[in-house]
């Protein structure tokens, strides 16, 4: 559906996308991660054909953006970062001129207008100037423009940028009913959006791909993951405590100060399940638990480490 | 890609485009300029009611001269605005090529431009009641208006092409229209024939809109002189479509 190829961008001596290759299926929805200025954005104006690379292509529905541009595009739905719009238009011509511009007439360019404005939700205000709409209605009309043909594929970056949380889960669930039909690159600095939406991430830093993954085979690399925390009435006696730390599995025992009561985090050595033995051990050891809690591990985490360089190895 | 998809996107595009010269203030301000300073300068300067003739030589006389701010004012916008607003990110993943929005653009400043030179129209109609012309420069005259302010666009869409600052591509416009209509008038052509064979100076000459647009006006449409505007536009249109391309790898 969607195959990167090398693609590699160069403004000058800024190296913004560096030898990029993934492929998305039909089905897949792909979170596009990474800090600021790594790239994302430039990926995206590739792909969709607003930017030469300097190196490498995408096949977008089988079609080549460098050779058959028009083609690839027709089968493109494109939210562009910011979603620049006209701004003396009203999202009503607006729609109207990119469907016509897309091929559609009469009954058929009316319907598929009124169901893009249905599902963003843009009907109180589909004869107002754009330019006296608020941002999110403007992001609004950003992604039923991305929508009003129907596309096979969907490049939206960072879609959810400045909606309201209601809209906001508007369009995960927008996202979340045509993801069987469809192709989806979304970019988002939101990672709980990732679980939310997201069949797979990629996170990228620097123009590299530096991890790919499940959003749960990522968040599997948080050196919390399978992590145990206590919490408990009493301290426990010191060597109780160091005998905690020697049960096969566990790499070390945090105190965790911030929770107020005694509290502890039993580390895994490699995310090994670790909860067994330790509930065991504790209740052996007649500890009074307030609180125990298994720890899946925060996306967060992995995010920083792949991209400030503390796991540079990972991928 | 058909012929029928390829009209399909430049009538859209023009469209969208013309539409949006009277969505803002801006378009009735230009035509409303543009109706001043014609009238003015054949009124005032070209006396055009003391000359006792009934004809509107007056009138076309000082077209050249304020086509030069006023082509380059409407073409400014054409690629800069865009650039700047970011919507040509919109316009270029949309499934059409360089050239339709290129042309697209072009007509529908064109025609906004025809639209204005139409609406002089009373001057055609006041001479008509005072006198009795011969009517057939008039027409010339329009035709002839009408083919410069082509040009002057296609050069001013060119120079917008290149830049994301509309004062840049106005005043860039403004001076490349400027050496367009000057390399007809007997200074330039002057200073050239001291040093150059006659024949080169001609070719010069024959560059000029001055001079093209001087030959129509007198009453006879040549078949040169309409290669020669559509030539200027087709050369300027090209080239846009060509920076356009080239600013793709930016
Ligand atoms: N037109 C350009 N000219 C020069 N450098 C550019 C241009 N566009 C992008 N860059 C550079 O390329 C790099 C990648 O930018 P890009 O916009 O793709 O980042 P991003 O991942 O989308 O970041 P963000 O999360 O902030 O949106 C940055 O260093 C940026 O400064
Ligand atoms: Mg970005």
């Amino acid at each position: 559906m969607l195959q990167v190829q090398s693609l590699t961008k160069r403004f000058g001596p800024i190296l913004a996308v560096d030898d990029v290759s993934f492929t998305v299926a039909k089905g897949e929805v792909l979170g596009f991660l990474g800090p600021n200025g790594a790239g994302k954005s430039t990926t995206m104006k590739m792909v969709t054909g607003f930017l030469s690379p300097t190196a490498g292509t995408a096949i977008v529905c089988g079609h080549d953006i460098q050779k058959s541009p028009i083609e690839a595009k027709r089968c493109i739905g494109y939210l562009p970062e910011g979603a620049p719009l006209y701004p003396d238009m009203t999202p009503q011509s607006f729609l109207g001129f990119t469907a016509a511009i897309r091929g559609m007439t009469g009954s058929d360019r009316a319907s598929a207008i009124s169901r893009a404005m249905a599902l963003t939700e843009l009907q109180q205000v589909a004869s107002q100037p754009i330019e006296t709409l608020s941002k999110g209605f403007k992001r609004r009309v950003g992604l039923a423009q991305a929508l009003v043909h129907d596309p096979e594929v969907l490049v939206l970056d960072e879609p959810t940028d400045g909606l309201d949380p209601n809209q906001k889960h508007q369009v995960r669930q927008i996202i979340h009913e045509m993801a069987a039909e469809k192709t989806i690159i979304i970019s988002t600095h939101i990672l709980e959006e990732v679980d939310a939406v997201c069949s797979r991430a990629l996170i990228i830093a620097k123009g590299r791909i530096v991890a790919d993954g499940t959003p749960a085979e990522l968040t599997a690399r948080s050196p919390i993951h399978n992590a145990v925390t206590l919490r408990l009435r009493k301290t426990p006696p010191a060597g109780e405590l160091k005998a905690l730390g020697q049960i096969a599995g566990v790499a070390s025992v945090e105190s965790l100060s911030e929770l107020g009561a005694p509290a502890y985090r039993v580390i895994p050595a490699d995310g090994t399940p670790i909860l067994q033995p330790v509930s065991k051990y504790v209740s052996d050891k007649n500890w009074e638990i307030e609180e125990i809690h298994l720890e899946k591990g925060h996306l967060d985490d992995v995010f920083r480490r792949v991209t400030t360089g503390t796991e540079a190895a990972a991928a | 890609m058909s012929a029928s998809t390829d009209i399909r996107s430049v009538r859209v595009i023009f469209t969208r485009e013309l539409t949006g010269y009277f969505s803002t203030p801006v378009a009735y301000v230009f035509l409303i300029v543009f109706l001043a300073l014609a009238g003015a300068m054949a009124f005032y300067i070209g006396n055009f009611f003391s000359r006792n003739q009934a004809d509107l030589d007056a009138f076309f006389v000082f077209h050249p001269w304020l086509y030069l701010f006023l082509m380059p004012a409407i073409a400014m916008r054409l690629w800069a605005e865009e650039r700047k607003s970011g919507t040509v990110e919109l316009l270029f993943t949309l499934p059409v090529a360089t050239w339709h929005a290129v042309l697209g653009k072009f007509f529908a400043a064109w025609v906004f431009a025809g639209i204005a030179l139409a609406l002089t129209f009373p001057i055609w109609i006041s001479i008509n009641i005072l006198g009795d012309p011969d009517n057939g420069p008039v027409v010339a005259g329009y035709i002839g208006s009408f083919l410069m302010a082509g040009a002057y666009l296609a050069i001013g869409s060119c120079i917008s092409a290149t830049t994301k600052n509309q004062i840049i591509a106005f005043v860039l416009a403004a001076v490349l229209c400027f050496l367009f209509t000057l390399g007809g008038t007997n200074m330039v052509l002057g200073f050239f024939q001291s040093f150059l064979p006659q024949s080169l100076v001609e070719l010069i000459g024959s560059f000029s809109v001055l001079n093209h647009f001087t030959e129509i006006r007198k009453g006879v449409i040549d078949l040169t002189d309409l290669i020669y505007f559509f030539s200027v536009m087709g050369v300027f249109l090209f080239a846009t479509v060509l920076v356009l391309d080239l600013k793709k790898g930016q």
